[in-house]
């Protein structure tokens, strides 16, 4: 196991779209092993992408067990391939990233999700997630799609009943959103 | 290198931003943070600036922009930030018939309470003869969510008091 260096803006590495995992081997498992090493190294942080330590595969760690103030989880999650398959709902939320230190800001996050993956052994997993485990998740896998908050920060004065982000039709809209 | 906080302000037109940040790049002036925002028929702009040659350098490098534009400028050193940008953790919605006194009633019973004000906005929307006061303020306590609803509680406001988790990924 192993601290990987994770990466920040504006390295354009973090802006790349990652490609999905083929093989469920003991690679996989050993490099899960050292994102979630790097994750518990850093800053208090909820989740983890593969491509915050310059792996480009559609990885990430959630897990949101151990907030200050509980809020609903599905405790440690690492998600293969995950991708979302319904939104509900939106709400705006206060976000940081270990790939942008010492920024936070607010941005809009569907309050509620469905969501399909893989564990680390290739089964298929399905999650209702809602709240903030929810904007982690949608957080993490903007990673996989080259997205990073900051692209995605709002201002109050101007956008907040103006926008709306994630509609149906999955990475296609986090694109052009 | 000094750095300084730099206020501008002058009757809102099209190219203030573009022209002043031009004139401050040209003479090697660096941006730092910035808020710029058009109030009323004004557009003001305060923000961190360093500047490499001096106060004196500064203002002579902006004279002609801020003549021609019709600004008002004034500089404050600015004081050594140690704290970085610690983020909010408590969020103040007020909303309200507009009347004199909610923001200094707000305020000053969160202050007695414990609250630090990071950040504040209002607007005043509604029709003419029935004005609507709304604010919106994000600051940082180590009371209790309660504590700050409680101390707001009396006050005759609409105001919800809650707290931002703030998420790192």
């Amino acid at each position: 196991m192993a601290i990987r260096e994770i990466l920040k803006l504006p390295d354009p590495r973090l802006k790349q779209v990652s490609a999905p995992v083929e093989r469920f081997d003991e690679a996989l498992r050993a490099f899960i092993a050292d994102l979630e090493e790097t994750r518990q190294a850093g800053p208090a942080a909820v989740g983890i992408a593969a491509p915050q330590v310059g792996h480009f595969q559609r990885i990430v760690i959630l897990d949101c067990s151990t907030t200050r103030k509980p809020v609903p989880n599905h405790g440690h999650l690492v998600l293969v391939n995950p991708e979302i398959t319904e939104w509900d709902g939106y709400e705006i939320g206060r976000e940081g990233c270990l790939s942008v230190p010492d920024y936070t800001g607010n941005v809009i996050r569907a309050t509620r999700i469905h969501l399909k993956a893989r564990d680390a052994r290739g089964e298929p997993l399905e999650f209702d997630m809602e709240g903030f485990e929810a904007r982690a998740a949608q957080h993490e896998i903007d990673h996989l799609d080259g997205l990073l908050f900051v692209d995605r920060v709002v201002s109050r004065r101007t956008d907040l009943f103006r926008r709306k982000v994630y509609q149906k039709g999955g990475r296609k809209k986090a694109e052009e959103a | 290198m000094t750095e300084w906080l730099m206020t501008l302000v002058g009757e809102d037109r099209p190219g203030i931003v573009a022209r002043v940040t031009r004139a401050l790049a040209d003479a090697g002036v660096s941006l730092g943070e910035a808020s710029m925002l058009r109030l009323g028929g004004s557009f003001t702009i305060m923000m961190r600036v360093s500047a490499p040659d001096g106060e004196a350098a500064l203002r002579q490098a902006l004279a002609p922009v801020l003549a021609d534009l019709g600004l008002r400028m004034h500089l404050d050193r600015v004081v050594a930030d140690a704290e970085g940008h610690p983020p909010p953790n408590v969020r103040v919605r007020v909303s309200g018939a507009d009347r004199t006194g909610i923001v200094a009633d707000v305020t000053g019973a969160l202050l007695e309470a414990g609250f630090n004000i990071l950040e504040l906005e209002s607007a005043v929307a509604g029709e003419a003869g029935n004005p609507l006061y709304i604010m919106t303020i994000e600051g940082h306590s180590d009371q209790p969510v309660e504590n700050l609803r409680r101390a707001i509680d009396g006050l005759a406001v609409d105001a919800s008091v809650s707290a931002i988790e703030t998420l790192i990924g």
